[in-house]
C-alpha cells in the first residue's frame, strides 16, 4: 500500500507541475510542449506503464486490505467510537479511494485516453490546452473535478504520513515533519488542480 | 466537587457463551453515587439482580487499579469509556448524570471470542508474546547491572512502550481489529534496549507472523489505538515496529 | 509433630553457600521426567515456573485470571530493595539483612532473611538481563531511592509501576519457556483441592472457571505461589481476585499455617468513600518524603483545610516522633492515624481520613527553583507554580491517579488518606528450603511466612518473591526431587485424585444447592467488617474473642443462606467468589485465633493490653519470640506449634523512632 502509495504521490507532484505550466497564461505554449515531451518521451511512456500497473495494484491491495480487515470483526459495536477516537477520513480510505477511481474514470476518459488514442492510431498527440478549455467550460464539469480534488486532498492527509508510517519512517525526530508536509502537499496540490478547471472556467486564464 | 446520585438505564450485552447469539438487555440502576468507580455501579447492578433472583452480567476485572489490565468494557462506543488514558476501573461514575442510558459491550474482534456476556478470550495475546517477546536469558547468567549503561533517554523510551498492560483496548478500538499497538510496545521496549538486540529481527517478524496468525487486522494507521490506550502508548511505537519488521523481511530474517 | 526449620549449620553468612554446593542435584535427563506444579503466576510463581522450566523440568502452571501477566505483582508501584551499594553508602548484604530483621520487629528467621540479602543483587541483574527498563541516571547507570525504614538508598524502580515492569519480565521468561515447550500454562484455572498420595504432594484438583469442569493434575511436586489473604477484611489493596483458597486447602490437607494474624496496614490509602467501596487504593509511600501529615486541632472541624490556620493543625506525626517525624515505618503511621480519627480529628465526609498536605513541599520546592533560575523578587504565584512543576514531575502519576478517584485536586487541596490492609506477613509454614509440613509441597512469595516477620519493610514483598522463585527453589527443589527420580508419574484416576475430587464436587453442589437469600458479596463484605474491626489495626482479648464467635456464627449462616445464581458447569464467577469466601470464613477465625494467642504487640500486630505509656507496641520477647504454627484438626480446632526463633547474630530491642 504505502510503496506504490508513495509512487503515485511521485506522480501527483510531475503532473501538478506540468499542469502549472497554464498558469504562464501562454496560450498553453509552456503547457503543450511540457505534455508534448511527456507524451513522446520512450522513458516516461515506460514508465507510465509502471504507472498503470502500480495505480491498479494500489487499488488492488487496497481492496484486499479492505475486505481482510472488514472481516477480523463478524459481530460489529452497536454504538461505535466514530470521530471521537480518530478522524474521519483516516476510517475512510477505502470510500475516498473509490470516489477517486470514479473520477479518474472520468478524467482519464476525458483527456488521457483520447490522447494516447489519438496517437497509436496515427493521428498524433490532440490539442490537450485547448480541449481543456473547452471541457472547463461546462459548469458540471469544473464542479465534477472540484469535487475530485477535494476527495484527493483528504485521502492525502492520511496517504502521505500514512505511508511514511508504514515504512517505518515517522519516528520521533521526524514525525512533525512529514506530518507537516503531508498536510501541506495534500492542500497545495489538489489546490493547484483545482485551481485550472477554476482558471479557465472564470477566464482567469485564456 | 459536589457528590450526588443519579438513576442510570444500562443496556448491556448478554451472551450465554461463544455458541449463543448474545442481544442486549436492559436494565435500570437506582441512587448510584458519583463517587463510586464504573465497576462499582455494575457491582450494584449485580447485587440487584442477585436479589431478584437473576443471572449477573459477568464482567473481567481484578486488580482495579488500572494497572493488572484485566478490565474490558466497550462503554457508549468507547474502549475503558470515555476519559483519556483511563481504564475502565478507574472511570468514576460523576462522569454521568442522572437519566442517561449507558451501552455496554465486550471487546468485540474475532480474535477476542467472547467467554460470556462482558468477557473475552485474550490468550491471543499471550500466544503473541511467546513468539517472541522476551529475552532469551536464563536465570543466572547475568552480567553485574551496570555492566551496561543504558542512555537515560533510551531506558525512559523503553520504559513508556513496556508500560503496556495488555489489557486489548487497541484491538477493541482498532476498525481493524488490529494488534499492531500492543506488538509494537513489545517489540520497541525490546528493540530500544541493548538486552534486546540480538534477537530483534526474528523477534519483530515472529510476532507480527502469529499476531495475524490470531485473525488480528492490519493496521491503516487510523490511530484510534492510540486515543483508547490507557497507558498512553504512542503510535510511534508502530513506526518502529514497520521499520524492525522490514528490516527483518530485507535482511532475511525469520525462523518460519 | 516437632517443627524443623533446616537451617544449615554453620556461620549466617555461610549457610546459603554451603547448602547451594551440597545439596542434591536432579541430572538434566531426570528432569524431563519430573512435572512440577506451579500454583499462582505472579512474581513468584512466573519466576520460578521459568527457572524451573530452563532448568529442564516439566512445569504445569495454574492462574485464575486470564493470563499470568494479571496477577497482582503488577500492582506494586514503589519499588524492589537489592544490597547492591551502588550508591557507596555503606550498604551491604549484612545491612540489608539487618534492617529486615528489625523491621519485621525481631519474629523473622535469621537465616532466611539473610539468604534473601544474599541473593537480592542477583535478582537486579537477572532482570536487567531480561530487559526490566529499571529508571536510569543521564550516567546511563541504574538509578535508586530510599524507602521507609533504612538510612541507605538501596531502591531500584521503575517509576511508579516496579511490580509491573518485573512481572512482565517473569512473565516474558515464561512464556519463551511455553514457546520451549517447557511449561504448559492453564489460565482461568483455580486449584481446589491438593491431592496426597503416601504422604507426599501429589496433584491438585483444579476447575476451569470457563467451563466449570473439574480437571485433575499430577505433579510430583506442588509449588504454591498464591500471594496474599489480605482480602479477608473484604476491603484491601490487593485485587478483587486475590485469594486464600489454594493455601486454605492445603492448610487443611496439612501445611500448618504460621502467624496468620500478621497483617501490614499501609498508612497512605484513598479513604473509603461510601458503602459501595470494593476496594483500596494505595498512594506509594514515597508520598511521604515530601508531604505533611496533620489533622485539626478541634475535635468534629468543618472547616474546609485551607480556612484551618497554621496553628489550629496537629501535625501529629512530627509532634509524636520528632526524630523521623512523617517517615516513621508503616505501622506506626498506620496507627498514629487511627488514634487520631477514633478520638474525633479525623476529617472529610467520614471523619475517617487524615491530610496529606504538599503545600509545603510546593512552596520549598517553588523557592528552590526561583533561587536555580535566578528570578528576582519572584511573585507569591510564581513560587507556587514552579513548585507544582517539580511536585508534578516527582509525582504526577500519583496525584493524576489521587484525581481520579477522588474528583479533587490535590494541587490545590490536601490528600485525604487513611490506613488500608495491604500485605499478609503470615503465610503457609515453610522450612529453610520453602517446603511446607507437607512433604513435596512448597510455598513460595507473600503465601510463605518467612522472610518478613511481624512487619514487612517498603520494597521488600517484590524482592522476595523472586528471590524465592528465580534463586531459591531451583536448588531446594532439586534436593527434595533428587530421591524422587524412580517415581513415575501416577495416573489421575489413583482412588487419591478421585477422592480429592469427590471432596470438591460434593463442596460445589452444597455450595450450589443452599439456595439462600444473601449474596455472596454481602458475607464477605460482614466478615470484612469484623475483621477489620476487631482483628485490624489494633486488638484486644474481648474484641478477638467476640469476632471469633461472630465469625462462627457467620460462617454457619453463610453455609445456611447463601445464594448463588448461574450453574455449575459454566463460566460462574458468583460461584467461584462463593468457594472463597467460604475459605476465608475459616482463615478469618484462626487470625483471630492467633492473635488471641499472641499476649504482645509486634510489627504490625497490636495488642491494646500490651502498649507503652506512650502508646507505642511492647513486645514480650520471653514469651513470644517463636512462629506460631497452626495445624488444622477440623471445624474451628487448630493445635498450636512453636518454631523458636534463635538469634544468632542480631540482638532484638526495642524499636524507637522517637
Amino acid at each position: 500500500m504505502s510503496l506504490t502509495g508513495i509512487f503515485l504521490i511521485l506522480f501527483l507532484v510531475v503532473h501538478c507541475y506540468i499542469n502549472a505550466q497554464i498558469f504562464w497564461n501562454d496560450g498553453g505554449h509552456k503547457f503543450e510542449e511540457a505534455a508534448h515531451f511527456m507524451g513522446t518521451n520512450f522513458i516516461i511512456r515506460t514508465v507510465e506503464i509502471g504507472l498503470t500497473a502500480f495505480l491498479l495494484l494500489h487499488i488492488i491491495q487496497g481492496l484486499n486490505l479492505w475486505l481482510s480487515n472488514r472481516s477480523k470483526r463478524s459481530v460489529r459495536y452497536t454504538v461505535s467510537a466514530g470521530n471521537q477516537t480518530s478522524a474521519w477520513y483516516r476510517r475512510s480510505m477505502g470510500v475516498l479511494g473509490s470516489l477517486l477511481l470514479i473520477f479518474l474514470v472520468i478524467h482519464t476518459a476525458k483527456f488521457w485516453i483520447p490522447n494516447r488514442a489519438s496517437q497509436i492510431s496515427g493521428n498524433g498527440e490532440l490539442p490537450l490546452y485547448h480541449l481543456m478549455k473547452d471541457e472547463f467550460q461546462y459548469g458540471w464539469v469544473v464542479i465534477v473535478y472540484i469535487i475530485g480534488c477535494i476527495t484527493l486532498s483528504w485521502h492525502l492527509v492520511h496517504g502521505f504520513w500514512s505511508s511514511f508510517q508504514t515504512l517505518g519512517l515517522a519516528t520521533h525526530r521526524y514525525k512533525y515533519l512529514i506530518n507537516g508536509i503531508g498536510i501541506a502537499f495534500a492542500i497545495i496540490v489538489p489546490l493547484v488542480f483545482a485551481l485550472m478547471p477554476l482558471a479557465f472556467y472564470f477566464h482567469w486564464i485564456d | 466537587m459536589e457528590h450526588y446520585h443519579m438513576n442510570l438505564t444500562l443496556k448491556v450485552w448478554k451472551q450465554k457463551n461463544n455458541n449463543d447469539k448474545g442481544r442486549f438487555e436492559t436494565y435500570q440502576v437506582k441512587n448510584i453515587s458519583s463517587e463510586m468507580s464504573f465497576l462499582e455501579m455494575f457491582d450494584v447492578l449485580n447485587e440487584q439482580l442477585i436479589a431478584e433472583g437473576k443471572e449477573p452480567v459477568a464482567f473481567d476485572h481484578d486488580c482495579r487499579e488500572g494497572i493488572c489490565g484485566m478490565c474490558s468494557m466497550h462503554i457508549n462506543g468507547r474502549a475503558h469509556g470515555p476519559w483519556h488514558e483511563t481504564t475502565t476501573c478507574q472511570l468514576h461514575m460523576r462522569q454521568y448524570k442522572d437519566g442517561d442510558t449507558i451501552v455496554v459491550e465486550p471487546w468485540r474482534a474475532n480474535a477476542f471470542p467472547v467467554i460470556k456476556d462482558l468477557v473475552v478470550d485474550r490468550t491471543s495475546f499471550d500466544r503473541i508474546i511467546q513468539a517472541g517477546g522476551y529475552v532469551s536469558v536464563n536465570t543466572g547468567n547475568a552480567v553485574d547491572a551496570n555492566a551496561l549503561p543504558i542512555e537515560k533517554q533510551k531506558a525512559d523510551e523503553a520504559f513508556a512502550a513496556a508500560a503496556c498492560i495488555g489489557c486489548g483496548a487497541c484491538a477493541a478500538a482498532c476498525p481493524n481489529a488490529s494488534a499492531m499497538l500492543f506488538v509494537s510496545a513489545k517489540v520497541s521496549h525490546l528493540a530500544l534496549l541493548p538486552q534486546g538486540d540480538p534477537e530483534r529481527k526474528i523477534r519483530a517478524t515472529n510476532m507480527v507472523l502469529q499476531m495475524d496468525k490470531e485473525g488480528f487486522g492490519s493496521c491503516t494507521n487510523i490511530g484510534a489505538c492510540e486515543a483508547e490506550c490507557p497507558k498512553g502508548i504512542s503510535i510511534e511505537n508502530i513506526a518502529r515496529l514497520n521499520r524492525e519488521y522490514l528490516g527483518a523481511a530485507f535482511s532475511g530474517s525469520s525462523n518460519e | 509433630m516437632p517443627l524443623n526449620s533446616k537451617i544449615p549449620a554453620g556461620e549466617l553468612a555461610e549457610k546459603w553457600e554451603k547448602y547451594k554446593s551440597t545439596c542434591k542435584l536432579v541430572n538434566p535427563a531426570n528432569k524431563r521426567q519430573l512435572e512440577i506444579l506451579v500454583i499462582g503466576t505472579g512474581l513468584a510463581g512466573a519466576s520460578a515456573a521459568a527457572a524451573l522450566g530452563e532448568l529442564g523440568y516439566k512445569v504445569k502452571t495454574f492462574c485464575f485470571q486470564d493470563s499470568p501477566r494479571r496477577a497482582h505483582s503488577i500492582a506494586a508501584q514503589g519499588g524492589i530493595n537489592a544490597a547492591k551499594n551502588y550508591q557507596n553508602d555503606g550498604d551491604s548484604t549484612y545491612r540489608l539483612f539487618y534492617d529486615t530483621v528489625k523491621g519485621g520487629d525481631y519474629r523473622a528467621r535469621e537465616g532466611n532473611v539473610h539468604r534473601l540479602a544474599e541473593v537480592s543483587a542477583n535478582i537486579i541483574d537477572q532482570c536487567v538481563a531480561q530487559g526490566v527498563p529499571f529508571a536510569r541516571e543521564y550516567g546511563g547507570l541504574l538509578s535508586n531511592r530510599s524507602f521507609g525504614g533504612t538510612q541507605v538508598q538501596r531502591t531500584f524502580y521503575a517509576a511508579g509501576q516496579t511490580g509491573q515492569q518485573l512481572l512482565i519480565g517473569a512473565y516474558q521468561a515464561l512464556e519463551r519457556q511455553v514457546a520451549l515447550g517447557n511449561v504448559t500454562q492453564y489460565s482461568r484455572h483455580e486449584m481446589l483441592e491438593l491431592v496426597i498420595v503416601d504422604g507426599k504432594a501429589r496433584g491438585i484438583i483444579a476447575r476451569n472457571l470457563v467451563t466449570g469442569e473439574l480437571e485433575r493434575f499430577f505433579g510430583h511436586a506442588v509449588l504454591l505461589c498464591t500471594g496474599g489473604y489480605g482480602n479477608v477484611f473484604y476491603l484491601s489493596t490487593n485485587a478483587m481476585g486475590s485469594n486464600v483458597t489454594a493455601a486454605w486447602k492445603a492448610h487443611k490437607k496439612g501445611a500448618f499455617f504460621g502467624n496468620p494474624c500478621f497483617t501490614q496496614i499501609h498508612p497512605t490509602c484513598i479513604p473509603v468513600s461510601g458503602d459501595h467501596q470494593s476496594k483500596l487504593t494505595l498512594m506509594s509511600e514515597s508520598l511521604r518524603n515530601d508531604g505533611r501529615i496533620w489533622v485539626p486541632k478541634k475535635q468534629n472541624d468543618t472547616r474546609k483545610p485551607g480556612d484551618i490556620p497554621e496553628e489550629e493543625r496537629d501535625y501529629y506525626l512530627e509532634r509524636r516522633y520528632p526524630a523521623f517525624g512523617n517517615l516513621v515505618p508503616r505501622d506506626v503511621a498506620s496507627r498514629a492515624a487511627k488514634e487520631r480519627c477514633d478520638a474525633g480529628y479525623g476529617v472529610g465526609a467520614s471523619k475517617m481520613a487524615v491530610y496529606l498536605d504538599y503545600a509545603a513541599a510546593i512552596e520549598r520546592y517553588g523557592k528552590i527553583e526561583v533561587g536555580k533560575q535566578g528570578i528576582a523578587n519572584a511573585s507569591k504565584e510564581t513560587i507556587i507554580q514552579l513548585g507544582k512543576d517539580v511536585v508534578k514531575e516527582k509525582y504526577g502519576n500519583l496525584f493524576d491517579m489521587y484525581a481520579k478517584i477522588t474528583g479533587e485536586n490535590p494541587y490545590e487541596v490536601p490528600m485525604r488518606i487513611y490506613p488500608a490492609v495491604h500485605y499478609t506477613m503470615g503465610g503457609i509454614w515453610v522450612d529453610y528450603e520453602l517446603m511446607t509440613t507437607v512433604p513435596g509441597l512448597y510455598a513460595l512469595g507473600e503465601a510463605n511466612f518467612s522472610d518478613h516477620g511481624a512487619n514487612r519493610l517498603g520494597a521488600s514483598a517484590l524482592m522476595q518473591g523472586l528471590a524465592d522463585g528465580y534463586f531459591v527453589i531451583p536448588y531446594t527443589l532439586g534436593n527434595y526431587l533428587a530421591d524422587d527420580i524412580r517415581t513415575k508419574a501416577i495416573p489421575t484416576d489413583h482412588p487419591a485424585f478421585v477422592a480429592a475430587e469427590k471432596e470438591v464436587n460434593d463442596r460445589i453442589n452444597k455450595l450450589m444447592s443452599i439456595k439462600g437469600k444473601e449474596s455472596v458479596e454481602s458475607f464477605h463484605k460482614r466478615l470484612g467488617k469484623i475483621m477489620w474491626d476487631k482483628c485490624g489495626m489494633a486488638r484486644n482479648e474481648a474484641g478477638l474473642k467476640q469476632a471469633i464467635t461472630e465469625i462462627q456464627q457467620l460462617r454457619k449462616e453463610f453455609w445456611s443462606n447463601v445464594f448463588i445464581p448461574g450453574d455449575i458447569n459454566e463460566f460462574n464467577p458468583e460461584l467461584d467468589k462463593a468457594g472463597r469466601v467460604a475459605d476465608f470464613l475459616e482463615l478469618g477465625e484462626l487470625m483471630c485465633l492467633d492473635a488471641l494467642n499472641r499476649n504482645e504487640s509486634c510489627g504490625g500486630h497490636f495488642r491494646e493490653e500490651y502498649q507503652t505509656e506512650e502508646g507505642e507496641a511492647l513486645r514480650q520477647d520471653d514469651k513470644y519470640m517463636y512462629v506460631a504454627a497452626w495445624e488444622y484438626k477440623g471445624d474451628s480446632q487448630f493445635e498450636l506449634h512453636k518454631e523458636d526463633l534463635i538469634y544468632d547474630v542480631v540482638h532484638p530491642s526495642a524499636r524507637s523512632y522517637k
